[in-house]
């Protein structure tokens, strides 16, 4: 299992483009909203909390397909499925070596864009409480998606499709933790349904995503 | 004579066959009797004036929209687990059934929002939760859609209906959380007191068992096609095969 958490991280970043492209993704869209709604504070400061958690999600989103897709395509999946180890660790670890790689670069660069988009001043650790607790919720439902779509030749939209719906609980416990920190209210609440969100999430579908990937293998 | 002997598909189709009509005809009897009594023999609400007739076609419908979900629930882990064909189909047969009577539950209610709350949308929690479920249930058909294999999409929509269901449920509470709601409480409810007046209760009640009569006509009528579907499927593949 760790060596398939290392073979799979070594992929991402020697890969090129695994590693950078989801934080560059997030920064063009951060770049982007000021020229949207203009430039000024007053506009961009209560709208900042949402353009973050948004921005963090298609990031996450847009490196999805690439979870199973390449270990499908040139069969490695099949071996992993037949190795002794269970498909549902498998599907765990490659949702956490998806987060390694997209959910925790992005938390930790989501400080700096909020400079940008002047986020006001209380709410840069809920910020990264909340992105720390809530990307891997997102890791692991994309893994599930991606398990659901990888037999498909065209998935990429339709795993879109599937997968942005089930984002809804945890981008608006998220949304509303920064929110809330930066009105100085009680952020602790969002927070936790958040991690229960997450903790169950990790909990349940590896075992949704293994079935999935034993009826694409079959 | 059990329950399950209904997952023949021959036995399923002898049975439905006699069925099928009778539904029709209680749905069409139910729908023109409640939705008639409703538009024309309930008096004005003194506040809503005669827009309050709406919920013959709004609460009906919103409430098969949810309990068609919940079919397509049972019927996927009927499918997971005992490997009935007919349950699957019935499934796949009941989504877009289900999406209409979401569409129907959506229009109806911003139809109805215009002049009541002086706008066609609103990001209520309930409306909300509507929007949520339409979603769902166009990834359901998409899925369906996207896979050739019969077993393979049959598997993979009933993992999803498993997981949505879970997500479904807990979008409903987290927008509840989110924003606060304009839409008022149940109209329907096994507590009396907080029921709506006879005059209206009657006739709804009538034009909930239509639309559902309606329904169950409608997923017989569907499962049949695909059941049929299959057959002729399977002569072709057997005649290339000669």
């Amino acid at each position: 299992m760790r060596g398939l958490l290392i073979r799979d991280l070594r992929l991402a970043i020697r890969a090129g483009g695994g590693f950078g492209l989801a934080l560059a993704f997030f920064l063009i869209v951060v770049i982007l909203v000021p020229f949207g709604v203009g430039p000024s504070a007053n506009v961009l400061a209560p709208i900042a909390p949402g353009i973050l958690w948004l921005g963090a999600l298609l990031a996450c989103l847009l490196s999805l397909d690439r979870i199973f897709a390449t270990d499908f395509e040139d069969g490695s999946l099949e071996f992993l499925a037949t190795a002794p180890v269970p498909l549902e660790g498998v599907v765990a670890v490659k949702a956490l070596a998806h987060w390694l790689t997209t959910g925790l670069p992005l938390t930790l660069a989501a400080p700096v864009f909020g400079i940008f988009l002047n986020l006001p001043g209380g709410g840069y650790g809920w910020l990264v409480a909340s992105l720390a607790l809530g990307t891997p919720a997102l890791s692991m439902i994309g893994a599930f998606g991606a398990a659901l779509t990888v037999g498909l030749k065209r998935g990429g939209l339709l795993l879109s499709l599937l997968v942005l719906p089930l984002y809804i609980p945890t981008l608006i416990f998220g949304a509303d933790t920064v929110r809330r920190g930066v009105e100085g209210l009680d952020a602790g609440t969002p927070l936790i349904l958040m991690a229960g969100i997450t903790f169950g999430t990790l909990a349940l579908l590896p075992f949704a995503g293994a079935a999935a990937l034993r009826v694409n293998l079959r | 004579m059990s329950f399950w002997e209904y997952a023949n598909p021959r036995r399923f189709m002898a049975f439905t066959d006699r069925v099928m009509g009778p539904a029709f005809v209680l749905a069409a009897v139910a729908l023109s009797v409640g939705l008639v009594w409703g538009f024309f023999f309930t008096p004005d609400d003194f506040r809503q004036g005669s827009t309050v007739k709406i919920i013959y076609l709004h609460v009906p419908s919103a409430f098969m929209a949810i309990n068609i979900w919940v079919m397509m629930l049972v019927t996927s882990l009927i499918w997971l687990i005992r490997r009935h064909h007919v349950s699957a189909l019935a499934a796949k047969a009941a989504a877009p059934v289900g999406v209409t009577m979401t569409l129907i539950a959506l229009m109806t209610g911003a139809i109805w929002g215009q002049p009541m709350w002086g706008t066609f949308w609103a990001w209520d929690p309930r409306l909300t939760s509507f929007l949520i479920l339409f979603l769902f249930y166009l990834g359901y058909m998409a899925l369906w859609s996207a896979i050739e294999d019969p077993d393979t999409a049959a598997d993979l929509t009933s993992v999803l209906c498993l997981v949505g269901s879970v997500f479904a449920f807990l979008s409903r509470y987290a927008v509840n959380f989110w924003n606060q709601g304009l839409h008022q409480g149940a109209s329907l409810s096994m507590d009396a007191e907080e029921n709506i007046s006879d005059v209206f209760w009657f006739p709804l009640l009538v034009c909930l068992a239509g639309f559902f009569f309606l329904f169950l006509a409608l997923v017989l009528l569907r499962t049949r096609t695909e059941i049929r579907k299959r057959r002729a499927h399977a002569i072709t593949l057997r005649e290339r095969a000669a």
